[in-house]
């Protein structure tokens, strides 16, 4: 019989038990009366052989080995049995653990979606990413890594014996479908991506190898949503035809809901080797795409780094004007999830804190009871009980206490994680990731049982031990001395705790402040920016495409309440940049030691529509175009970096000819000429500007642009207007007005991401502000547990005094100085806890200061603040049992005693 | 009646291994029989009997059916298991090691060790 099976089979066990020992009894009585005794004497004489009935029973039990188990479901039956007969201590230890456990579940929950989960492909572990890699540092922004460019993966691949290779790059266009053109995010992926990711398509079939090569059928694959948006999710689309960009192409296969690549979705897929465009078939020069492969079984990471190695030498001598000294690099394919995660660590850290503060409470609640029922403990060790016994009681009363505030927590948490993700400034990376799952489970669940007996722990280990008949004949009251240390330990640390948290806080709150009070470098309010897809008709011919730019220009300029418009390639504080070498001479630096700018290419009204102030020179006109002098026009910051003290106007800016938008096909590098100044801007945004790797600024024309680079940009620009009225609203006449703004050509185009710069400035302090937010919800939370703490302990302990005081009053003492005593015994807890707190939060800022952009060391003031409110708040709360104290009626105190 | 002796540690779970390998018996008949054989020295503490023929059980030397008795009631029988068996004769074995070496070292003549 196996243990579990003796313990369900207790009752049985018991029964069997009393038989076989009755039996034992009656047989031995039987035998005694034959031998002549009297049957009462018979029986006596029998259980007097046996001894102790009880006592051969419980040793009997002891046998079957499961004791514990019957200790511990005892032990869970009176726990529960005394939670219900105190409901109001149940409550709050029950809330307080229930907000302390939810929110750390969430916020793991988080955790584990976003940085531990791994990525929902096939043995993930197996998978590698691959980047071109060069000898030198040659950007200090991406240093020696380079995307791939697609002759050389198509080598690598073809020479790889341990790697299956895959690519894929960014594409995107205009869908259109029932005369509706919309503009969808897509991929253009190799024929072998799905299956090196090992994921299996919904419907229909991958791309064939003989698929992805240049003059193959068009064929795509669409992604679950669109597949619904389009087609109501019917089996027929697969082999429909749909319109990407003004192409026909045959749909050939169907992704599975939520598939992504590099936590991207998107919604139409092309094969890569179709793409058409010259540059794809280049070693230099290359538009880059990704590259990722699966290790073939039996392959290691080194096999497949040295196998590269050796593929890099030959193409290098193979082709050595574009690969000399470029080699391949592979490396563990990991979720990109950009710096989320210090973020993630650090509020789970303070979640923690909030948890922390919580079971303190929770044991000075516990301390408190365990202290009033000394009494019982006492009779129950004079009876028998061990105190091995006694302690696993209290923990088992504690355990019991905080499962069930788990089971809350996890129930506040299967609530609260939709919301928070929804809460995320701008969107969580993998947030479909992000769900309850058995880690989640398993988390809260040990997470619980710890802080059930991290709060049992200290008033478990009070369980009497010695001195019984001492507690037994003086009950609660004259043990409370040595209960006060601990209680004060309590309070200390919850300060402590609290005043990290308020700390933290303020330091996120003054660098809020700080940041939102900066200026940004232009005028952002009322100014609306959207990238635009021009019609692909327009976009065959770059002397169209020009003519079409002009067309938007004008038809945006007679949408009412638009006051100016202007075309530009990047955005301040929105995705994508361009940044690109300069010097100040013909005599170029090689490449990683040029200095980098950030380049805009705009049309002459950018400055009106943004609100940038020129400081000297003047700014783009419509002479600025192909064939005059190229034109830049800098901010403050290059102007003094380039030039020094000099006037920059009329002096030139010399472009490496690799980086150059000219691209005047000179051998040397170009000259622009420097033809104004304006104000910087904070490009990277408000916080993160000052640290920016790249901050130098120049802007160009887009009429200067040349004929081979026209439709690269035009993929890339946007348009930009400043308006008269609140900026979204011009947003739905403008769609109306630009759709057939084509400059004559025929076809539909589309604006996308519409946002108004007033966003985006407000987005760029999306991070911090959240931070500073949750940071302020879980210092307040743990200023008013603390508080709460610090009540109920002062209230237990000056209650325990109430005999004391009695006395004090009844010799003499005046109200006053039995509240002045109870005030400063709270206050020399608090300062106690203020001093270790101090030291842990100055920790804690340095912490921050590392990981959240904006925020600068300690400072005294909001220091000195918090502190302040956490000490008014926490008198405040010792207010009230001091003052209960002072009342004591020295007669009704002394008949106590 | 002869002078009782307390039971050296651990003989109890041999004597009671022994007495159930003669056959099938419940727990008075291994007391009455473990008192009757060793004439009255070995005086079982019957408090100590039920507990240890638990634990035999628990650790599957013993194993237990109710059956009726001859007087028509029913009691818990015990038996060997094979395990039990097992345990019996080398724990047997052992013991007759011991009392043989003990028999010995008595048994040496006085003065015999120089």
């Amino acid at each position: 019989m196996s243990w579990w099976h003796r313990l369900l089979r207790r009752k049985q066990m018991e029964e069997q038990l009393n038989k076989e020992l009755r039996y034992h009894l009656d047989q031995h009585a039987a035998d005694l009366v034959a031998q002549g005794h009297d049957p009462a004497e018979a029986r006596r004489l029998a259980k007097l052989a046996l001894g102790g009935t009880e006592q051969v029973k419980e040793e009997c039990r002891d046998a079957r080995g499961t004791r514990w188990l019957e200790d511990l479901w005892q032990d869970c039956r009176y726990a529960l049995r005394l939670l219900r007969q105190q409901p109001g201590f149940t409550v709050a230890a029950l809330v307080t653990l229930a907000l302390g456990i939810g929110a750390t579940t969430v916020m793991f929950t988080v955790v584990n979606g976003v940085l531990l989960k791994p990525l929902p492909y096939l043995e993930p572990a197996r998978l590698v990413i691959l980047n071109e890699q060069t000898k030198k540092v040659t950007s200090p922004i991406w240093g020696n890594r380079w995307a791939f460019a697609y002759p050389n993966y198509l080598d690598c691949k073809r020479a790889s014996r341990s790697l299956d290779l895959a690519a894929w790059r960014y594409s995107g266009g205009l869908v259109s479908e029932h005369g509706e053109a919309e503009y969808v995010d897509g991929f253009q992926v190799s024929s072998g991506l799905f299956s090196v990711l090992g994921v299996p398509l919904l419907r229909g079939r991958a791309f064939l190898p003989e698929e992805d090569q240049r003059g193959a059928g068009p064929v795509m694959i669409i992604s679950y949503g669109l597949w619904q948006r389009l087609y109501g999710g019917s089996p027929a689309a697969v082999g429909r035809s749909l319109t990407l960009d003004g192409k026909p192409y045959t749909v050939v296969g169907i992704t599975p809901a939520g598939f992504r690549l590099n936590a991207d979705e998107a919604d139409v897929f092309t094969p890569l080797g179709q793409d058409p465009s010259p540059s794809m078939q280049r070693r230099d020069r290359h538009p880059g795409i990704a590259v990722l492969a699966r290790l073939r079984s039996g392959a290691t990471l080194a096999q497949a780094q040295s196998e590269l190695g050796l593929i890099g030498r030959q193409l290098a001598a193979q082709y050595p004007d574009s690969n000399e000294d470029r080699s391949f690099a592979a490396e563990p394919l990991r979720p990109d999830v950009g710096d989320v995660g210090s973020t993630l660590w650090l509020l789970l850290g303070a979640v923690s804190l909030v948890l922390l503060i919580a079971c303190v409470n929770v044991a000075s609640l516990l301390l408190a009871r365990a202290v009033s029922r000394e009494r019982e403990l006492a009779m129950r060790a004079a009876l028998g009980a061990s105190r091995s016994r006694l302690v696993r009681q209290c923990l088992a009363e504690s355990g019991v206490l905080g499962l069930c505030g788990g089971v809350l927590g996890v129930l506040f948490a299967a609530d609260g994680i939709r919301p928070f993700v929804a809460f995320w400034p701008g969107s969580l990376p993998r947030a479909a990731e992000v769900h309850l799952d058995w880690h989640v489970l398993l988390f809260a669940f040990a997470v619980s049982l710890a802080s059930g007996l991290l709060f049992g722990l200290a008033p478990a280990l009070r369980a009497p031990a010695h001195d019984l008949e001492q507690a037994l004949r003086a009950g609660a009251r004259a043990v409370a001395g040595r209960s006060r240390r601990l209680h004060s330990g309590f309070v200390v640390s919850e300060i402590a705790l609290a005043v990290v948290l308020l700390v933290s806080a303020g330091m996120l709150g003054r660098a809020l402040l700080r940041l939102s009070s900066l200026d940004p470098g232009f005028d952002s309010r009322n100014v609306l920016a959207a990238r635009m897809a021009l019609s692909p008709d327009v976009l065959r011919n770059p002397a169209q495409i020009r003519a079409a730019w002009q067309d938007v220009l004008d038809h945006a300029r007679r949408v009412p309440g638009v006051l100016s418009a202007a075309v530009v390639d990047t955005v301040p504080m929105r995705e994508g940049n361009n940044p690109i070498g300069y010097w100040n001479t013909p005599a170029i630096p090689p490449a990683d030691q040029q200095p980098l700018a950030l380049a805009t290419s705009v049309t002459p009204d950018y400055l009106k529509v943004m609100g940038i102030p020129l400081l000297k020179g003047r700014f783009f006109d419509d002479h600025d175009r192909i064939g005059s002098e190229h034109a830049v026009v800098i901010d403050d910051v290059l102007a003094a970096r380039a030039f020094g003290g000099q006037d920059p106007v009329g002096k030139y800016l010399w472009l490496p000819n690799t980086d150059s938008p000219f691209l005047s096909g000179s051998a040397g590098p170009d000259a622009a000429r420097v033809v104004g100044v304006v104000r910087h801007v904070r490009y990277w945004g408000l916080a993160a500007d000052d640290q920016a790797r790249v901050r130098a600024q120049f802007y160009y024309p887009f009429a200067q642009v040349p004929d081979p680079l026209m439709r690269r940009w035009s993929e890339l620009m946007s348009i930009a207007v400043r308006t008269s009225i609140p900026p979204l609203n011009v947003v739905e006449p403008m769609r109306r007005e630009l759709r057939g703004a084509t400059g004559g050509a025929p076809g539909d185009q589309a604006l996308y991401e519409v946002r108004t710069l007033g966003q985006l400035v407000n987005d760029s302090l999306a991070r911090q502000r959240f931070l500073m937010l949750l940071f302020g919800i879980f210092a307040g939370l743990a200023l008013l547990l603390a508080c709460v703490g610090i009540y109920g302990v002062l209230a237990y302990v000056t209650g325990q005094r109430v005999p004391e005081f009695g006395v004090r009053m009844a010799l003499g003492a005046r109200a006053a100085d039995v509240m002045q005593l109870v005030l400063r015994q709270s206050l020399r807890m608090i300062l106690a806890g203020v001093v270790a707190g101090a030291i842990g939060a100055f920790v804690a800022g340095r912490l921050l200061v590392r990981l959240v952009q904006g925020v600068r060391a300690v400072e005294p003031l909001p220091f000195a603040l918090m502190i302040a409110v956490l000490i008014a708040a926490a008198l405040f709360a010792s207010f009230l049992p001091a003052r209960r104290a002072s009342r004591v009626d020295p007669m009704i105190a002394l008949r106590q005693e | 009646m002869a002078a009782k002796s307390d039971l050296p540690q651990g003989t109890l779970d041999l004597l009671i291994l022994k007495v159930v390998a003669l056959g099938p018996v419940h727990g008075y008949a291994i007391a009455q029989r473990l008192q009757q054989v060793s004439r009255h020295v070995v005086q079982v503490p019957q408090g100590s009997l039920y507990p240890a023929l638990h634990r035999l059980e628990n650790r599957g030397l013993l194993a237990a059916d109710w059956k009726e008795t001859e007087t028509g009631r029913e009691a818990k029988f015990y038996r060997l298991t094979r395990r039990g068996r097992a345990q019996l004769e080398t724990e047997a074995a052992s013991w007759q090691r011991l009392t043989e070496a003990v028999g010995l070292i008595l048994g040496m003549a006085e003065g015999g060790a120089e």
